[in-house]
């Protein structure tokens, strides 16, 4: 399928990532040659077919309830770009 | 001192009987490094102190018949396994800052068994790539030519072992950056079976693709550091508690009756002749060793490189959420609110590629299309794991080219994704299916090393091994070394 412009601007903006305008056309067109690449799978029924998400179809794991981490939020913070009194800051999101 | 021209194993050995000091062989190292890798970029982070302190401590050990096989033996880290307290990149600008506030499983894993961390090594950044052009701490050099791409994503690692700047490194492979670098650089290289090694603190890019194994210069190197390496872990939750096996006991076992499939879906269009012709020379001299070889079919392996560009891309884009500019990783300036904070720190902080698959990730799984891509690829991810399965039921191992061509010229494929993509032709079916496979030399094509690679049923690597290992007994290819490096 060939991708717009406007498909590249709603797509990054679920992405939540910023493009320059001059950015939108050229990746409209990279992407557009990856779906045309990834719609070969079309030449193959796949009626029925169990999908596979994940191999060896594991099932996930139960542990039991307990405590198994230490409090470590001062330095797990210390790699945050912002902080205050043990909270991340963001910009204000109420007003 | 000529001791980087030895094998991890040989080296262990001079370890062991005192004939050289952790010191000695790690220092050693690091003088290399700073001699030669200027050359070859090979490294972001390079911790002389640090390993240097810790080789000191392995003497100590060592000096009390203390330790295991692996005591002393430098290495070095793909840079996308989180390393406490040292710089933690992953290739990206994103975390040009990072400093990771603990240890992978894996290194933790071998730094328990005494392994000497010297450095950390270059990556296409979040590992998407097969060049490793697209790093933010720029290109990698292959030591076998200048001008040539060492493979990626995990082509730093790969390049310095080929440079032996260190004699083995770690790596992860997604799609095939283990075995495709180790293919390009001349390397023996293993991705094992998925949740056979420990994904906690590597940085996710696919979760149910990506898997961590050694880069070594022979498959004996590989098994040590496999068998350090592999093992359930409770932090990981894909983590497998099948048994973990002798990976060295069973290598000597000889190659009688063994029976090898060779499909042939990957001698089709687009396998350099020059590179088909080693890899048949390869199946003659397992012929002679005496293993049956037999014609396999894998019906929808044309299939694999399409399924993994949706597959790949959609948990991408799921992982990499968490890089909001909130709590670590690269965060723009005097955000106006919360979505340009989002917005603007993911655009500086994510090169191209990076974008190009969050994108696609995004379109694969947004409402109205999910079904036509993203389980589309699911249910051709089953059809080709059957193929496997149906093939495993006539053969022990399937043996084909790694990567239809030796490595290729630096910006040769950059600005074409799909070129570049398909590079991975037979390499991504094993990520797709959770088989282990691995990739040795087997030749050269005009002067490049061209790699073999194996493939086994899921939590066989010690056959693997052994397979490869018997290769290695018979043929010299793992012994060569890029020239002009003493």
């Amino acid at each position: 399928m060939a991708l717009k412009e406007q498909d590249i601007k709603d797509i990054a903006h679920l992405a939540r990532l910023g493009l320059d305008e001059s950015a939108q056309a050229p990746l409209a067109a990279d992407l557009s040659t990856v779906l045309e690449l990834v719609e070969q799978m079309n030449s193959v029924n796949t009626d029925g077919v169990e999908p596979m998400a994940h191999p060896g179809n594991a099932v996930l794991r139960l542990r039991d309830d307990t405590v198994t981490e230490p409090n470590q939020r001062d330095k797990l913070q210390e790699v945050a770009p912002a902080t205050e009194d043990g909270y991340f800051l963001v910009p204000r999101v109420i007003e | 001192m000529d001791i980087h021209t030895k094998s991890l194993a040989e080296q262990a050995e001079l370890l062991q009987q005192r004939k050289v000091s952790s010191v000695e062989l790690c220092q050693h190292y690091l003088d290399r490094i700073d001699r030669l890798d200027s050359q070859f970029n090979s490294l972001i982070t390079v911790d002389a102190e640090r390993a240097l302190a810790a080789a000191k401590r392995s003497d100590e050990k060592l000096a009390k018949d203390e330790g295991g096989p692996l005591e002393g033996l430098p290495l070095i880290h793909k840079d996308i396994f989180c390393t406490d307290g040292v710089l933690t990149t992953c290739g990206s600008r994103m975390l040009e800052n990072f400093t990771a506030p603990y240890d992978a499983t894996v290194v933790q894993r071998l730094q328990n068994q005494g392994m000497v961390m010297l450095a950390k090594a270059n990556m296409d950044e979040f590992a998407m790539g097969s060049s490793n052009e697209n790093s933010y701490f720029g290109n990698v050099i292959n030591p076998w030519k200048v001008g040539t791409v060492p493979g990626g994503s995990s082509g730093g690692s790969a390049a310095a072992v080929a440079a032996r700047l260190a004699p083995v490194a770690t790596g992860t492979d997604t799609g095939g950056s283990i075995r495709q670098p180790a293919a390009f650089c001349g390397l023996s290289g293993i991705k094992p079976s998925y949740g056979r090694v420990s994904r906690y603190g590597m940085i996710a890019f696919a979760s149910s693709l990506d898997q961590a194994g050694p880069f070594a210069t022979t498959a004996k190197d590989c098994a040590m550091m496999l068998q350090a390496m592999a093992g359930f872990d409770e932090r990981d939750s894909t983590s497998s508690d099948e048994a973990v096996p002798s990976y060295t006991a069973g290598l000597d076992q000889s190659l009688e009756g063994l029976k090898i499939g060779v499909p042939s879906e990957y001698f089709a269009e687009g396998l350099d002749p020059l590179v088909a012709k080693a890899v048949e020379q390869a199946i003659e001299e397992f012929r002679q060793a005496g293993a049956h070889i037999k014609s396999v079919s894998l019906p929808n392996q044309g299939l694999c490189i399409p399924a993994y560009y949706v597959v790949a891309p959609a948990e991408a884009s799921s992982n990499l959420s968490r890089f909001d500019g909130v709590r670590f990783g690269h965060r723009c300036d005097n955000p106006v609110d919360l979505e340009d904070l989002y917005k603007r720190s993911r655009a500086e902080g994510f090169g191209d590629e990076v974008k190009r698959r969050i994108l696609i990730g995004a379109y694969t799984l947004s409402a109205g299309f999910y079904d036509a891509y993203y389980l589309k690829a699911l249910q051709v991810r089953r059809l080709i794991s059957d193929d496997f399965q149906k093939a495993f039921n006539d053969v022990d191992v399937i043996l084909g080219p790694t990567t239809p061509t030796a490595a290729f010229a630096l910006g040769d494929k950059k600005d074409d994704p799909v070129s570049m993509y398909l590079n991975d032709l037979y390499t991504v079916s094993a990520n797709l299916s959770g088989l282990p496979a691995m990739s040795i030399p087997c030749g050269f094509a005009d002067g490049l090393p061209v790699g073999l690679q194996l493939v086994t049923n899921h939590f066989e690597e010690a056959r693997l091994l052994q397979v490869a290992h018997q290769y290695q007994q018979i043929t010299d290819w793992h012994t060569r070394a890029p020239e002009g490096l003493d």
